[in-house]
């Protein structure tokens, strides 16, 4: 439904923007219908800007974004509108994302008044709750209230019910549950999975891997804007094969095994020969940092993709 | 006994009434103990860290008393504090990123701070240069600003400079919840060491994460709405746990390994009460599964078997 073709974004930096800076770089992915894809990576590795591509918010340098067939990059002017009647975004922060001044569900008569001029208004009013309760909600409770009023995790159910009033197919939640507390996020969570189930295409941006790892059929890892690994997630998760994937996995925090036991379960890593950006930070042999070439992403099995000049020898299948 | 707290009561003046966020407290840390602080936000957990420190304006100490190695701690009294803040107790804060001088250099920084306390720097230099080994940095960061190190470098430079005197207990609020996953586990690590190393006796670790507590800490205390819910040994509580609360919290979270598809997880219904007029009797009542007519009483925090304290009606022991 969504496909991204190798996109790219660069930024100029420096004085006079004499230097380029590449914040992401040949990025190619799918999200279908029905499928939860996360998007994983650390400060800097170019996983919300690739979230700002897919909702237009900034433009991309190389590469296009797809969807259902139409170029996401040639829709302007007037077009736009029905271009953000499918696709929208939830961000981090429940309690900037509103105007404190005014009641919390401004947000759903924004919509309105963009969108449903026409709509009678108890017919909208009718919407409204029928969207609130799809966010397990109870509409009395949270309307007509103020933003001070309501806990974050009410909050981002909001932002979410608001999208669910137009004919979304695609859900960027952008870290949605971070600023969430434990005993709620899980809610937050058990939401996108129904909606999921609905048909929508939901691409989950976070930087941790259990939850990652607990919602979607896909995960792709990011790191300094290239992906290093990516394919279905029970293969990504049971069989890391990248060094920074390792890295990652062996140093989240889990609950019922010790760092020191899942760094001796997950066997050392596999020698590179070093070259792409994985290895400027953890040479583990070979090549010196400047080399500029990345690895090519290698199928090293079904629906398992792996950026590493390690298993180039051994590849199959080039992704681009 | 490292840290002996019985009764604390620490509240917030507002202008609607005074905020109960610290409802008394009593608890104990025992010497080189690591023990994890952890709730929901708004639990009180971080008042009960900033009271062993410096109560701020808004802050009112209403009773109870806290006793350091034997000696208490006029915590009420900012300025009888002074001679015990960093020699006895010391705080790594939430910001630590910001909490350098940025004007100064990190080693002049540290001159002046230790000079004000009547310590010449000569005397200290030694130490302080193995510390920054300890840690993993260079020695060259002395001579740095602040601004050229990133975020962990400077969490870990902060965590020497608390902890230089080596005080009897150290104080660290959510100090990872801003790093990356790879940062988070360095830094979780040091906090280990310095106790290894005998910089610190014991440690109070507040975060909401109670991943990271299952991997460093000892003991970990469960809050909920300015009350101790339960204290034991960490295996304890991550896999036996007994109060309602802890056994729904613990639940809720989603770890590496856990997938929606397979088992799906679920959060505590409702929302904490308002410290402003908490309820009478148990304050988790509302959301509780288990409650009955027996909790409108306040049900005490009781040891119910060795190293194991519970505050609810339904556990069996003293209580019932």
């Amino acid at each position: 439904m969504l496909s991204l073709n190798r996109i790219s974004k660069n930024y100029k930096i420096g004085t006079f923007g004499g230097k380029d800076f590449t914040a992401v770089r040949d990025v190619s992915f799918e999200l279908a219908e029905g499928e939860v894809v996360s998007l994983i990576g650390e400060s800097g590795s170019g996983k919300t800007t690739v979230g700002k591509m897919i909702l237009k918010l900034i433009d991309i340098s190389s590469g296009s974004i797809v969807l259902d067939g139409v170029d996401v990059s040639t829709v302007k002017g007037k077009d736009v509108k029905g271009y953000y009647r499918q696709v929208q975004g939830v961000f981090q922060d429940p309690f900037s994302s509103y105007n404190p001044i005014f009641k919390a569900d401004r947000v759903f008569s924004l919509i309105r008044v963009e969108y449903f001029p026409e709509m009678a208004r108890s017919e909208w009013d009718d919407k409204v709750e029928a969207a609130v309760r799809a966010v397990t909600l109870d509409p009395g409770q949270v309307l007509n209230k103020y933003p001070h009023q309501l806990s974050g995790g009410q909050l981002q159910r909001l932002l979410v019910a608001r999208a669910l009033l137009l004919d979304l197919k695609v859900l960027v939640a952008d870290e949605i549950i971070s600023m969430l507390d434990a005993s709620t996020r899980i809610d937050v969570l058990n939401l996108l999975a129904d909606l999921k189930s609905r048909g929508m295409g939901i691409l989950f941006i976070t930087h941790d891997l259990s939850l990652g790892n607990y919602i979607s059929e896909k995960t792709v890892i990011l790191r300094h804007g290239v992906i290093v690994e990516m394919g279905a997630t029970e293969k990504v998760f049971g069989n890391p094969t990248h060094p920074y994937t390792r890295m990652l996995i062996s140093s989240v925090p889990q609950l019922h095994k010790k760092w020191a036991q899942i760094e001796s379960e997950l066997a050392a890593p596999i020698a590179g020969r070093g070259g792409c950006l994985f290895h400027e930070a953890y040479p583990l042999a070979g090549r010196t940092a400047d080399s500029k070439d990345d690895p090519t992403l290698a199928k090293i099995e079904d629906n398992h993709f792996v950026g590493c000049f390690e298993l180039e020898s051994e590849k199959t299948a080039r992704v681009a | 006994m490292s840290l002996q707290v019985n009764d604390l009561k620490v509240y917030y003046r507002t202008l609607a009434g005074d905020v109960k966020a610290l409802d008394g407290a009593t608890f104990s840390i025992a010497d080189g103990e690591i023990m994890g602080l952890a709730g929901e936000s708004g639990c009180g957990k971080s008042t009960l860290g900033n009271s062993l420190i410096r109560l701020d304006g808004r802050m009112k100490y209403v009773g109870g008393s806290v006793t350091l190695d034997g000696a208490e701690m006029p915590i009420w009294d900012k300025q009888a504090m002074v001679p015990f803040r960093f020699r006895e107790v010391s705080v790594v804060p939430q910001y630590a990123m910001s909490a350098m001088n940025p004007t100064r250099k990190i080693g002049v920084m540290i001159g002046e701070l230790v000079e004000s306390r009547g310590l010449p720097y000569k005397q200290i230099k030694v130490e302080l240069g193995r510390r920054i080994d300890v840690v993993g940095l260079t020695q060259d960061v002395l001579k740095r600003y602040p601004i050229e190190l990133s975020g962990g470098m400077k969490q870990r430079m902060v965590m020497v400079i608390s902890t230089l005197l080596n005080p009897s207990l150290l104080i660290a609020d959510e100090i990872t919840s801003a790093l990356d996953v790879s940062t988070q586990r360095a830094v979780a690590e040091t906090l280990v060491s310095f106790r290894d190393h005998g910089f610190v006796k014991s440690m109070m670790v507040i975060t909401h994460d109670i991943s990271i507590l299952y991997q460093i800490s000892d003991s970990i205390l469960i809050m909920y709405a300015g009350k101790l819910a339960e204290k034991a040994a960490t295996s304890r509580i991550i896999q036996s746990p007994m109060h309602p609360y802890t056994q729904m919290l613990v639940a809720s979270l989603p770890e590496v390994g856990v997938r929606y598809v397979d088992k799906k997880l679920t959060g505590i219904p409702g929302s904490p009460p308002s410290l402003l007029t908490p309820p009478t009797g148990c304050r988790f009542r509302a959301r509780c599964p288990l409650a009955y007519a027996k909790c409108a009483e306040e049900p005490p925090f009781v040891e119910v078997e060795p190293d194991h304290s519970v505050a609810c009606w339904k556990v069996p022991g003293p209580n019932a």
